[in-house]
């Protein structure tokens, strides 16, 4: 990829039968999801320095608050420590049912993700400012910003702020070579 | 051998007083006299395990349960699994059984809780039956099964997470014609391990000073969200089944040592924090969900 990205697709049904045990279909009780979160983990240590993960919950069930914490904010906080990797993520098949357990967990440890919450529609969840919610939503309508759009379409300093944000949370990403800014969706697009 | 004679009707409103008697037995063996009793709920079920698991332990013999003479009533409670659960807890013959088994219209047996397997066990086994009876008895959306089967999840691995000692779980539906006129869902949990203020005591007694005990333990995990763990994920069971409880207007409450706190919506009287009760081990909670009005 001409980003420098790899990119990964982890089914997390898949991660939770192959990792704690066949015989469970839901991802419930803290060791579980820790077990499935730290196999995600391992499947990252054989990324590059950058990656793009997407990390598909469509074939969970159940989705309880202590398995949320793990899976979702847990691997974020996580992702967030190590310096040698600079890793994003989607979460997809963020439902309805799951959605609110997701949403509380992110709250709670101050995180936001980008999350594919109906087919082919992609929300930003999670602790977020009005400034960066409205940076995210125009560059998640284009799909892609130039430097020189940025301040076309940006109409205020706190919208282009809440941008820089985004950058430096990992809920967009701009180029190193380019200075382009991504939405992670269509990033993630070849995946989906 | 003392006679401890069971209520004729064992549920959500008579539990306390009944475990407050099992609180102070002395060390003699007990007889668990339950041939009067007509009415029991997941409370009293689930309460009759703990408390013969204390009595079992006060006196270091298994107490002798007499069953109750009212055929339905035991009926009840096999189809439910309590002579199965009460095995190890109780002497007692279990009744005959008077017919072959049929579909049982049990929401959730009485289910031991020990282990993150058996969590993985409640949360499968509700699956099945929980979806209808939420939909047709409670007129709650199809996917209310999802936030059901979390709350009981989540309150199992309480059990897990702080009693560190067994527990059960048990949940059944019923039409409160008289109370409520209108369908519930009842589930209760209990244990009797260390209880919410052995839990939080090591990190949270000493900014409590001489205020600390069941009470202020209950208010800091059920009011406030406090845990033992220091990370700051932690501790968000409690307070999102109440934030479930609350959106479905349900009622939960809590007993923990001399104590009982709630969340009661308007149609329950039961007020929201109870102490002066006898010291009783473990944490003892009780789910209430209604139909939708008009249900």
């Amino acid at each position: 990829m001409t980003d420098g990205m790899d990119r990964i697709a982890i089914d997390v049904g898949e991660v939770l039968q192959r990792t704690v045990t066949s015989l469970y279909s839901n991802l419930v009780t803290r060791p579980t999801g820790r077990a499935v979160r730290m196999a995600i983990e391992t499947r990252l240590q054989d990324a590059g320095e950058r990656s793009l993960s997407l990390i598909d919950l469509s074939e969970v069930v159940i989705l309880d608050f202590s398995c949320a914490d793990e899976v979702v904010a847990r691997l974020l906080e996580r992702s967030r420590e190590n310096p040698s990797h600079e890793a994003f993520f989607v979460f997809r098949g963020v439902l309805e049912p799951h959605r609110d357990q997701i949403q509380t967990v992110l709250e709670r440890r101050g995180l936001a993700a980008v999350a594919e919450t109906h087919e082919d529609t992609f929300e930003l969840l999670g602790d977020r400012s009005l400034a960066e919610e409205r940076a995210w939503t125009v560059l998640e309508q284009r799909g892609l910003l130039t430097v020189e759009q940025v301040d076309d379409v940006l109409g205020d300093a706190e919208e282009r702020a809440g941008l820089d944000s985004l950058v430096e949370r990992r809920l967009v990403f701009r180029s190193p070579k380019t200075g382009r800014i991504h939405a992670l969706s269509q990033l993630a697009r070849h995946l989906l | 051998m003392k006679v401890l004679t069971v209520p004729g009707s064992l549920d959500g409103q008579t539990v306390d007083a009944f475990l407050d008697q099992v609180a102070v037995l002395d060390e003699s063996r007990t007889f668990f006299d339950a041939r009067h009793l007509r009415w029991v709920d997941p409370n009293g079920m689930v309460g009759l395990l703990v408390a013969g698991t204390v009595a079992a332990k006060k006196q270091s013999t298994l107490p002798r349960f007499g069953p109750p003479e009212s055929p339905d009533v035991t009926g009840y409670l096999s189809r439910m699994g309590f002579f199965e659960a009460a095995k190890g807890v109780f002497e007692c013959d279990p009744p005959v059984r008077r017919s072959a088994a049929r579909d049982s219209d049990v929401l959730l047996e009485i289910t031991p809780v020990s282990a993150n397997a058996d969590v993985h066990e409640v949360v499968d086994r509700v699956q099945s039956k929980a979806g209808a009876i939420l939909t047709s008895k409670l007129g709650y959306p199809p996917t209310a099964v999802v936030q059901f089967s979390v709350i009981l999840s989540e309150v199992c691995q309480n059990i897990i997470e702080h009693a560190e000692a067994p527990g059960w779980v048990a949940a059944q539906s019923y039409n409160w014609a008289r109370r409520l006129g209108r369908n519930v869902v009842v589930i209760s949990v209990m244990d009797v391990g260390r209880g919410f203020r052995g839990s939080l005591g090591d990190e949270h007694s000493a900014r409590y000073g001489d205020r600390w005990g069941d009470t202020t333990a209950l208010e800091a995990a059920f009011l406030h969200g406090l845990t033992r763990f220091p990370d700051s994920g932690r501790g968000q069971g409690i307070q999102q089944i109440r934030r479930q409880v609350r959106r479905w207007d349900g009622a939960i409450t809590i007993r923990s040592g001399t104590a009982r706190i709630g969340q009661v919506p308007e149609w329950d009287d039961t007020p929201p924090l109870v102490d002066g009760l006898e010291p009783f081990p473990g944490a003892q909670i009780s789910i209430v969900l209604p139909a939708k009005a008009g249900e």
